[in-house]
């Protein structure tokens, strides 16, 4: 008791400085033994962020804000992985790689927090995800994951634009959508030069190389894909 | 969020955006009633309309026009990309190089073949190489002159077509919104994209400079350092999207050029049409 109380004081004097010593105000949560969620917030500035959803998120396509908050679990799934890779990249990495997945990493950090924000109280949380399945010290391993995941988001917006009713979230994710294809291009010469565009190679994702077209998924069937890298439920209505 | 700073920031680049605005009194007016009622969480998505309709289509209007207008554009790449392989003194300096025109040349006819039977009798007159003038003389002199004996020459003017092709489609986007066609001209706009992207690594290799596959940051929107190709790229350097600045996006370390680089732009159809007109000699686009 007389420990808490001493932790009490603490408190007051440090909440008074709160306004000109940020650092201090984390240190002072940290003292007092706050949990790692109120930490987490803090780190985060102090905004509103939704906490890590465990029980699963919903994906409600009857309007523009699911075909969005389906765009944003992509991004933040695509943003997860490159992080991962651009701290740690694969030591055969040369430094042009290094360079572009770091590169490739704040493009989707970006379109990620762009969703966010965009979205605002409408965003789902974030997604918990699962990358046991890929070597993190390989390029092979990596530059195969990061071709699958490129080639899925093109893949995903493609089929989903139709789904827009707003014009300028339809232009918007036109103009996310050729830097993912431009990502996947450059990610897939990188496994093997001139396939950027092995249409012929994409026909499971809906490419028709006879027709020049790459690929275009249904949100059910690309969020099946998606699936084995995601711990979070992801539930679907009104497809 | 504060719409008159917005406004403010858009003169700064655009002196026309409130006459842009008024003649559009409707579009307004929706807006600050649409504005009453929702919560301010959804104002980009607003915002966004808004400015859509300010900047709206004219040209091409309608479905069929802008089947066409692609039409045109796939039937320029094509020669050009078929001029190159049959029909120049290019030397590729790999078997790669060659292919990667090859695959690229391919791509383009198929597109046009597939406009061309989707317009049926509606489709424009078929373009033939000799209504191009791929050195676009009349406008860039003697610049691309060699575009069809020096290979650096025609990666430059190559990765100018399909990083235009890129911002043409999707410019047109909105007026195919919600139909089946939009999903095939998304499809076609994401190979354009990855064409770009691989020549822009060709170009780089060639020309030993810096080029990324991705657009990259650059004061006037043009990271090729080629003049001549400044309309390609005008507008390109842009950060603020739906009114929300990318660069440290809610604290994080995303800088300028990630910001330039994520969000690629659109092209209106004249803006597009003006960049087809330097090459095309006769039937110019309207």
């Amino acid at each position: 008791m007389e420990n808490l109380n001493e932790k009490e004081q603490d408190v007051m004097l440090k909440e008074s400085s709160i306004l000109d010593a940020k650092l201090e105000r984390r240190s002072f949560l940290q003292f007092a033994g706050a949990g790692a969620a109120i930490v987490a917030l803090t780190a985060a500035g102090c905004r509103k962020d939704r906490p890590i959803v465990t029980s699963g998120v919903t994906l409600d396509f009857k309007d523009d804000f699911g075909v969005l908050n389906y765009a944003y679990a992509l991004e933040q799934l695509e943003a997860a992985f490159y992080i991962q890779v651009a701290s740690a990249p694969p030591s055969a990495f040369t430094t042009v790689q290094k360079n572009y997945f770091q590169d490739v990493q704040f493009h989707e950090i970006a379109h990620r927090e762009f969703f966010k924000k965009a979205l605002g109280t409408a965003a789902i949380g974030s997604l918990s995800v699962d990358f046991s399945s890929i070597d993190f010290t390989s390029a092979t391993s990596v530059l195969a994951a990061a071709q699958a995941f490129e080639d899925l988001g093109v893949a995903a917006y493609n089929g989903a634009g139709v789904r827009l009713k707003d014009t300028g979230y339809l232009v918007i994710a036109g103009q996310i959508v050729s830097v993912e294809a431009r990502h996947a291009a450059w990610v897939r010469d990188q496994i093997s030069n001139g396939t950027f565009a092995d249409l012929a190679s994409l026909s499971a994702l809906g490419a028709d190389n006879a027709n020049g077209l790459d690929g275009q998924l249904t949100p059910d069937k690309v969020l099946a894909i998606a699936g084995k890298y995601v711990k979070t439920k992801i539930n679907v209505i009104n497809l | 969020m504060n719409i008159v700073n917005i406004l403010e920031e858009i003169e700064k680049v655009d002196g026309e955006i409130y006459e842009r605005l008024s003649p559009r009194r409707a579009a307004m007016k929706d807006f600050f009633n649409v504005g009453k009622k929702i919560s301010l969480a959804a104002l980009p998505l607003a915002l966004g309309s808004m400015f859509q309709k300010a900047y709206g289509q004219t040209n091409p209007a309608n479905v069929n026009e802008v089947l066409n207008f692609a039409l045109t554009l796939e039937y320029l790449e094509y020669h050009f990309y078929n001029h190159a392989l049959t029909n120049s003194t290019i030397s590729f300096p790999t078997t790669a190089s060659n292919a990667a025109i090859t695959t690229i040349r391919n791509h383009e006819l198929a597109h046009v073949n597939l406009l061309k039977g989707a317009l049926g009798a509606a489709a424009v007159t078929p373009f033939v190489d000799a209504d191009f003038d791929f050195t676009g003389a009349a406008t860039f002199g003697t610049a691309f002159a060699d575009v069809f004996s020096n290979y650096q020459t025609f990666l430059k003017v190559a990765t100018a077509f399909e990083d235009t092709g890129v911002r043409a489609y999707k410019g047109q986007a909105p007026v195919l919104k919600g139909m089946p066609v939009l999903t095939t001209a998304l499809q076609i706009h994401s190979v354009e994209a990855r064409h770009a992207s691989h020549l822009r690594q060709m170009t780089a290799a060639s020309l030993g400079v810096a080029l990324k596959p991705w657009i990259s940051y650059s004061a006037n929107g043009n990271d090729t350092g080629i003049s001549q190709v400044n309309a390609v790229y005008a507008g390109e350097q842009n950060t603020m999207i739906a009114g929300i600045e990318i660069t440290g996006i809610n604290g994080t370390a995303v800088t300028q050029t990630h910001a330039a680089e994520c969000f690629d732009e659109f092209l209106t159809g004249s803006a597009v049409k003006t960049i087809a007109n330097i090459f095309i000699k006769t039937r110019k686009l309207s």
